[in-house]
This record gives C-alpha cells, sequence and structure tokens, in this order.
C-alpha cells in the first residue's frame, strides 16, 4: 500500500468535505481498496462525521472495504445481456471461481461483480476481465476464458 | 415573515411563510401521524406516513406535509380514503419489521393495518432515523449512522466514538419507536467497543 | 492556434480546412465505438496503419478513427470514402486484401459487404444497406466523419456555425424563443418542453445560472449518448453553449460516467480544443459571451442520473435525490436556477438554430418533433444505435431497420425506459414512435432504449429482474421504496417459481400503488412501472403460475 501516495491525495484536499467522494474515488482507484485506518484520516483530514464517510463507502458499490482479487470478473447483468442467458453464463461463472458477487475468492485470484449495464449490448451475454470483453459467450465457453487468467 | 392563509380540513389556518403544512396544522391542534419527525431534528420525509392530500387550483394532489411548505389558498384534507389507504400499506410494511412497536400498535388500529400482511422480517429497524439524526444535529457526535443502501441498510455505531460518549449520554434510546436501537447499542458494546 | 474573434474569422478558418482537403483522397473511416471495441478494432487498425505503411501509401491514404457508426452488430466496421463502401466484421488479417483489392485495385471484396440474412441480397454502399437507409440520420450522421478528438474534422462539417448564428444575429431571448417554437422535448426520458424548461430557469431570480449536460446514461439498453458524446463532443458542446447564451449562464457542468476513460479523454480533448479555439472561455468568438465547463463523474450508481441527486453530487454531496416541490430550474445547483438537459436534447441545438424551427418542426408527429436516437437491443439481429423520425411505427424499427428478432422466434413485446419503463405487445406494433402515444400504452420511450423480447421471454421473471435492479440500487431512505420494492420483489419470486398464492396479484398492485404515489423519487415512483404494464397486457402469465 502506497501510503505516501495515499497521504499526498488526502493532504491535497485538506478542510473540504466536498471532496469526499472525489479523494474515495482516487484512493479507490489507487491501492483497490479502502482500509479503514484511511478511512479514519479521511474523515479527520477532510473534516467529515466518519459515519458520513461509512456510509457513502458502503452505499457505492465501487468502494470496497476488502482487498479485490488480482482479476476483476464482471458479468453483464443488464436487460439486454438478461435477454440472451446472462443468468446462466453467471451461474456458470458463479460455479467456476466458487464466490457470488461482490465477493473475492480465497487466493485473492478472482473478484466478481455483476455489472451495471456498460453500453455495448452487441456484446452480451459478455465477461468482462480486467477491461477486456469477452464478447457473445455461453456458459460452456466460460471455462476456456477463465482459465488464462492467474 | 409574510403572512399565509390556507385550509386544513376545513379551517381556516394562519401561517407564515416558511412553515411547512405539518407545522401549520400543529399549530393548530390538527394531528397527522408522523414516525420520522421530531421538533429538535431537520425533516427527514422518510416514513412518508404524514401524507396528506393537498388540493391547488382544482387539482389534488398527495404530498409528504413535514416538507411541503404552505402556500396561500391550498386546501389540505389529512385524512381521506386514498391518504388512509397509503398510510395504512406503509403501516403493514413497517409492521413486518416490529409488529411489537407501541407507537406503531396505536397507529395501526386507527387505519386498520394488519400486522400480518406480510412475512416478518429480520430486523426491527423501521429506519425512522432518529437516532443518527439525533446523534449528529443536536449532540454532534456522530456516533451512529447509517450504512449499505436499499434493502439492506442498517444503523451502525462506530465503536471507538461510542466507547467514549453513549455511555454518559443515550439520549436517542427513549426517541427508538421499536427499541431495536438499544439491540444495537448492547451488542456493539458486546463484541466491538475497543 | 491563435482565438478566433468573429463570425468572420470561423468562417475563414472554416474555408482555410476546406480548402486543405481533397475529397476525392482516399478515407478509411473505421467505428471505434465501445462495441466495435469490444471486437478488437484496435488490431484492424494496427494492420491497415501497417499494411498502408508497407505500401508506401501514408501520403494517399488516411485514416480516420471515428465514433460510433450505429451498426454495432457487425463490428469492427469501416467505411471508404470517398465511395462509401462498407466492410464488416473486418478482422486484422483482412487487412492486406483489403489495401491491395480494394483501395488500390478498385475491386470490392464480397464477404466483407453486408448481406441480407433473409434475401441474400447484398449491399456495397453504406447508403444501400436497410439498416441504414431506413433511417433519418442528423445527429449520428456526424460520426462516420467526424474523429472525437479532432476539432477541424467538426469545423470541416459545419460545426459551430449555429453558435456563432446565435451570438451575432440573434439575441438571447430570440434563441430561446426559436427552440420554443420547435417544441424541442427532452430526449433523457421526462420528454418536457426544453424551451420551457429554460424560460424558468432563465426568468428565475439568482445570481448565477448553471447549465447541465446529463451525461450519465443510466437506462440499461440504452448507449446512444454515449455513441454521441463519444464520437462528437464538440456538437453537444456547441449546443450547450448555445442554451447556455439563451439562458444567461456563464459556468456550465457535464455530468458524466466513471467507467468509460474513452468518453472521458475525448471530452477533455474537445474542451481544451474549443478552449484553444476561442469557442469557449473568456469573450466567445469575440462576441464578449463569456462560458466556462467542468466536467463530473458519477460514483457508479444508476441514481445519480436523477436531476436533483445530479446536483447534488456536483455540490459534493452525496447523490441523493430531493423532493421536487421546489423545482430545479429556479432553485437548483447551490439553489441557483438550473437547467438540465440530457446529450441528446443539447445535440439538437446546433441544427434548430441552423436550420431554424419551422423546418425542425416539419419532422416527426404533431406533439413529438425531430429525430429520436434509439438503442436497439435484446432479442433483436441488428444490435445498435439508430436515428428516425418521430412517427416510424415499432414495426420499421424492428423489422426494417433492427432486421427482426434473431433464430426464428417470434416477438413477444418491445419494452422501453429499462427498469423504469414497461413493455408494449405485439398487436401495438404499428404504434407511431411519439411520447404521448407510447405513454398512452404505459410504456413511455424513456432515454430510447428500446429492448426487444422474443417469445421464450417469461414476463413475470423479466419483471422480478427490473425490480431486483431497483432494489440494488435504491438509496433505503423512504418507506415505500425501500418497503415496498422488498416485498413486491419477494412476491415475483413466489410467483415466477410457481409458489404464487391467491390475491397476491391485488397485493402487488397495492403495493404499487402506494410505492407510485408516496415514494420521495423517481426511482420509488416509477419501480413499479414494468409490473403494472406487464399486469396490463400479459397478466395471464401470472394467473398461470398462481395455484
Amino acid at each position: 500500500m502506497d501510503n505516501e501516495k495515499i497521504d499526498q491525495i488526502i493532504n491535497a484536499h485538506q478542510g473540504k468535505p466536498s471532496s469526499l467522494i472525489m479523494v474515495l474515488m482516487e484512493i479507490q482507484s489507487l491501492n483497490g481498496w479502502l482500509p479503514k485506518e484511511v478511512l479514519s484520516k479521511v474523515s479527520e483530514k477532510l473534516t467529515v462525521p466518519l459515519t458520513r464517510v461509512m456510509q457513502i463507502v458502503t452505499f457505492y458499490k465501487t468502494f470496497s472495504l476488502i482487498p479485490k482479487g488480482r482479476n476483476e470478473v464482471h458479468v453483464c447483468m443488464g436487460s439486454s445481456c438478461h435477454s440472451r442467458g446472462a443468468v446462466s453464463l453467471m451461474n456458470k461463472v458463479q460455479d467456476l471461481i466458487r464466490i457470488r458477487p461482490g465477493e473475492t475468492d480465497s487466493e485473492s485470484k478472482f473478484s466478481l461483480e455483476s455489472g451495471n449495464c456498460l453500453g455495448c449490448c452487441n456484446l452480451g451475454p459478455e465477461i468482462i476481465i480486467n477491461g477486456k470483453h469477452h464478447a457473445r459467450l455461453t456458459p460452456d465457453q466460460a471455462e476456456d476464458v477463465l482459465k488464462n487468467y492467474k | 415573515m409574510k403572512e399565509i392563509l390556507l385550509q386544513i380540513d376545513g379551517k381556516q389556518v394562519k401561517a407564515t411563510e416558511g412553515m411547512t403544512v405539518l407545522e401549520a396544522a400543529q399549530s393548530v391542534d390538527i394531528f397527522i401521524p408522523t414516525l420520522c419527525h421530531h421538533e429538535k431534528l431537520e425533516p427527514y420525509g422518510g416514513c412518508r406516513l404524514c401524507i396528506v392530500e393537498v388540493e391547488v387550483n382544482g387539482w389534488t394532489k398527495l404530498v409528504v406535509s413535514c416538507v411541503y411548505p404552505v402556500e396561500e389558498n391550498i386546501i389540505v384534507r389529512t385524512r381521506s380514503e386514498k391518504v388512509d389507504r397509503m398510510r395504512k400499506m406503509i403501516l403493514e410494511l413497517l409492521l413486518a419489521h416490529a409488529p411489537n412497536s407501541l407507537q406503531l400498535q396505536a397507529f395501526a388500529k386507527e387505519y386498520g393495518a394488519d400486522k400480518d400482511r406480510f412475512e416478518k422480517e429480520a430486523s426491527f429497524c423501521i429506519h425512522c432515523g432518529l437516532c443518527v439524526r439525533y446523534c449528529a444535529e443536536v449532540k454532534k457526535k456522530h456516533a451512529i449512522g447509517f450504512v449499505n443502501s436499499g434493502a439492506r441498510r442498517e444503523i451502525s455505531f462506530i465503536p471507538e466514538i461510542a466507547a467514549k460518549e453513549c455511555n454518559d449520554c443515550k439520549e436517542c434510546f427513549e426517541l427508538c419507536p421499536t427499541s431495536y436501537l438499544q439491540a444495537v447499542f448492547v451488542l456493539t458494546k458486546a463484541l466491538a467497543f475497543p | 492556434m491563435s482565438r478566433i474573434n468573429s463570425a468572420a474569422q470561423l468562417e475563414e478558418l472554416r474555408k482555410d480546412i476546406l480548402s486543405k482537403r481533397d475529397p476525392d483522397k482516399t478515407c478509411i473511416a473505421i467505428c471505434s465505438g465501445m462495441g466495435c471495441h469490444g471486437l478488437g478494432n484496435d488490431m484492424v487498425i494496427s494492420a491497415l496503419e501497417e499494411e498502408i505503411k508497407k505500401q508506401d501509401l501514408e501520403n494517399k491514404v488516411d485514416i480516420r478513427v471515428t465514433g460510433c457508426h450505429g451498426f454495432c452488430e457487425k463490428g469492427p466496421i469501416l467505411v471508404i470514402y470517398p465511395e462509401e463502401i462498407c466492410y464488416m466484421e473486418v478482422t486484422p488479417e483482412d487487412a492486406a486484401q483489403i489495401i491491395s483489392e480494394t483501395i488500390l485495385g478498385k475491386k470490392v471484396i464480397d464477404r466483407l459487404i453486408y448481406t441480407d440474412p433473409n434475401t441474400g441480397e447484398k449491399a456495397v454502399h453504406q447508403f444501400e444497406i436497410p439498416f441504414y437507409k431506413n433511417q433519418t440520420q442528423y445527429l449520428i450522421s456526424y460520426n462516420p466523419k467526424v474523429d472525437p478528438k479532432s476539432i477541424d474534422d467538426y469545423l470541416a462539417n459545419g460545426g459551430y456555425s449555429g453558435l456563432s448564428k446565435a451570438l451575432f444575429e440573434m439575441s438571447p431571448e430570440q434563441v430561446l424563443e426559436e427552440v420554443k417554437k420547435a417544441n424541442l422535448r427532452g430526449r433523457g426520458g421526462g420528454g418536457f418542453p426544453a424551451g420551457r424548461k429554460w424560460e424558468t430557469a432563465r426568468n428565475a431570480p439568482g445570481e448565477e445560472k448553471y447549465v447541465i449536460v446529463n451525461g450519465h446514461e443510466g437506462e440499461q439498453g440504452a448507449y446512444m449518448d454515449r455513441a454521441i458524446f463519444t464520437g462528437n463532443p464538440h456538437l453537444v458542446l456547441e449546443g450547450l453553449i448555445i442554451g447556455a447564451y439563451a439562458i444567461g449562464s456563464h459556468q456550465g457542468f457535464i455530468y458524466t460516467r466513471h467507467d468509460t476513460p474513452q468518453l472521458k479523454k475525448n471530452i477533455d480533448i474537445a474542451l481544451a480544443k474549443a478552449t484553444e479555439y476561442g469557442l469557449l472561455g473568456e469573450n466567445i468568438l469575440g462576441s464578449g459571451f463569456n462560458f466556462n465547463v467542468e466536467v463530473h463523474f458519477d460514483v457508479g450508481i444508476f441514481v445519480s442520473g436523477e436531476s436533483s441527486a445530479l446536483m447534488s453530487s456536483i455540490e459534493g454531496k452525496n447523490p441523493e435525490p430531493r423532493p421536487k416541490y421546489i423545482r430545479t430550474s429556479v432553485r437548483g445547483v447551490w439553489d441557483m436556477p438550473t437547467n438540465l438537459n440530457n446529450v441528446e436534447t443539447w445535440a439538437n441545438v446546433p441544427q434548430i438554430i441552423n436550420k431554424g424551427a419551422e423546418w425542425y418542426t416539419s419532422i416527426g408527429t404533431e406533439k413529438s418533433k425531430g429525430t429520436k436516437l434509439i438503442s436497439l437491443s435484446g432479442n433483436i439481429v441488428n444490435t445498435g444505435v439508430v436515428e428516425v423520425p418521430f412517427g416510424t411505427t415499432l414495426r420499421e424499427l424492428v423489422y426494417d431497420i433492427g432486421g427482426g428478432v434473431p433464430n426464428g422466434k417470434k416477438l413477444k413485446a418491445i419494452h422501453f425506459g429499462g427498469p423504469m419503463g414497461g413493455s408494449i405487445p405485439e398487436e401495438f406494433l404499428d404504434t407511431p414512435l411519439d411520447f404521448d402515444e407510447l405513454a398512452k400504452l404505459g410504456a413511455p420511450i424513456g432515454a430510447g432504449g428500446l429492448l426487444v423480447l422474443d417469445e421464450d421471454t417469461n414476463m413475470v421473471e423479466k419483471t422480478r429482474f427490473f425490480l431486483d435492479f431497483l432494489a440494488n440500487e435504491s438509496c433505503g431512505k423512504c418507506v415505500p421504496c425501500r418497503e415496498g420494492i422488498r416485498q413486491m420483489a419477494k412476491i415475483l419470486t413466489n410467483i415466477s417459481e410457481g409458489n404464487g398464492k391467491e390475491g397476491d396479484i391485488e397485493l402487488l398492485e397495492e403495493i404499487a400503488e402506494v410505492a407510485g404515489t408516496a415514494s420521495l423519487c423517481a426511482l420509488g415512483k416509477t419501480a413499479s412501472d414494468p409490473l403494472l404494464s406487464s399486469l396490463r397486457y400479459f397478466r395471464d402469465e401470472y394467473e398461470a403460475r398462481i395455484k
């Protein structure tokens, strides 16, 4: 964890409660998750009550209170993908990785999210891993896709 | 402050600009049921129980009286078939969480709400927010807050702050309509106080 | 590049740009929208660039990386100008053949052009392909011709002439009148007359007025805003500046998603270029009008697309909606008059000023004017973004343009508005696209995401899916939404699994009424709309699952 960088981000917004979400997003993006000590520091330096910080951090799926896996697996569950079989695809992925959406596996290899529609409906149903699209998948193809990730 | 004349349940009421319909009604002893309202706190608009009918220029709409500002010449009806129907359902939804709450039971009797309409829910918090808001706005200690969203929303103490402040205070305890607050406090104290 | 300081200078620059461009020079316009990107178009682009270099054609052939062309199903897609030969599903391995056979040999590669799946008919040129032929494009037509990173491309296509006309030939009141006369209605889902909203903001008291582009596009299956905003951000920016002039605002906000880096990059580049050219910032085009823009991002939650929540977020607070007893056009951001409009709404403004309200009102139906961008998704052959005039029937959209339902399945319903919308059964397919006609059927057009549902769709399950989505996105503050959705989802799950009880449907309708009336914001209020609409037309599916 890059404590110096995190401190830099927080200090740049010292005393500015309205920068809360922006600061949290920057740290989440840099660090991959938000440890409790960091949240306390944010609360103190930005003069925002810790209850407010906790409310925001637990409200939005973007923020994670636990370290994420090395590979972020995102199965789109938008309405179009749903019509094209995303549920069976998600079930297969859950069977393969053995975790549910919002969880990370015990080896920190995969984190699974069920996703918001990203608007590339022509690719559905799809699995997006670390930003890469694996488009138009059937449940049988899921295993081959996941095999390539360490 | 500008004076505003409006009608509530057939009564002519003199209110001042900036008042809410609820405040105007209370000023002339007209009762509107509330759960999340408290005179020391900012209006919340969460329980929706104080919903009333407001007629403006011949159009009737349903609004939440604790946040709706008074307007000249509006006609307010605090009870009507539609209003009662809304309140009954709101109470039934909450009774699924806290069927033993005395306050809910009293309202339920008035509106014919059936506590067994819905299957019992695990948590008996009704999310009136009184504890959170009181600690934030009156005591300014922020020892308790909301976490998570939607149906997973719950109240949660910050153990470090609660350990320091709550034992000498506990002023929020008497506000809780269901006693869920006391239960959470005991649990947090047992499991998480440093 | 020195700042442009007058209308005349703008026209001179435009002439200069055009004079340096040869319309007969070969240009390969490659779509770089998200849909094509996910199918590997960046490798196609590299392969073509390499081949062009290999064959020493760098001075003879341009490659233009553009925004979304619209025909997402057939990506990666490219169009070769000036002939407008359209190649589809292009792979990197095709690059060599394209360069040697088509560019040099002037021969069309048969396997890369469009083939109608039903008739086998082929179409070489983009304008012959039924998907494009049956559209009427005024907004997305720019996309293949414009590199979103180049302001010169937009200028070469007439860009910013609307702004120039507004600033120098019209007063703010005249611009406002023109937009009112055009009857431009909000394209984000409200369908509210934009001109009237502008007027309210203009007349409301306040030392500062704000204008906002709502680029959040949270509705599932809707991706047309991203197609326009990523592909041609200047079009939206021009509309915004014209609107700001009409309203009297000097500060604008762009609110957009955090998960599309391409969109963010293109917006940033566009703002920088526009400022450099004097089209944004102080003393725009030397007119004396000042206007600046700030970009804000959401946190990945659906509700932040709601206008009052969005404004809260711009102020640095939680994106939580607040009751709309006081309209945001009167008291919005920082309690100042704020006018918020959707990306597509702003994109319509330049053409209204350029060509006039009379021209604009000649397109569309009596109460719904102009064209609408529709994103086709679900069980449909041609997924993509299309543009049609209001009045086009749903049948034309699904069959003539959309190519119908795949795998020989029958159409069961068309769903508009995502989790806050409604479904229309097949018998109403000849309904014209129109705000009010569709609202009457219980399926208001929403943002324009058209989801096609085939005969295998379980309508009860689909409704439960929509409710689940909203349950996850609900903030949880008010009882009717939080508890109402919770209980409705439970009942629907029971019904869907065959465990429905007598009285379940009536209970659903009762809860829906309370959620619809007493909820704090539009999420709770419209949460039960898909349910009510599916009960209206597909009640038998529910009854069949109840013992």
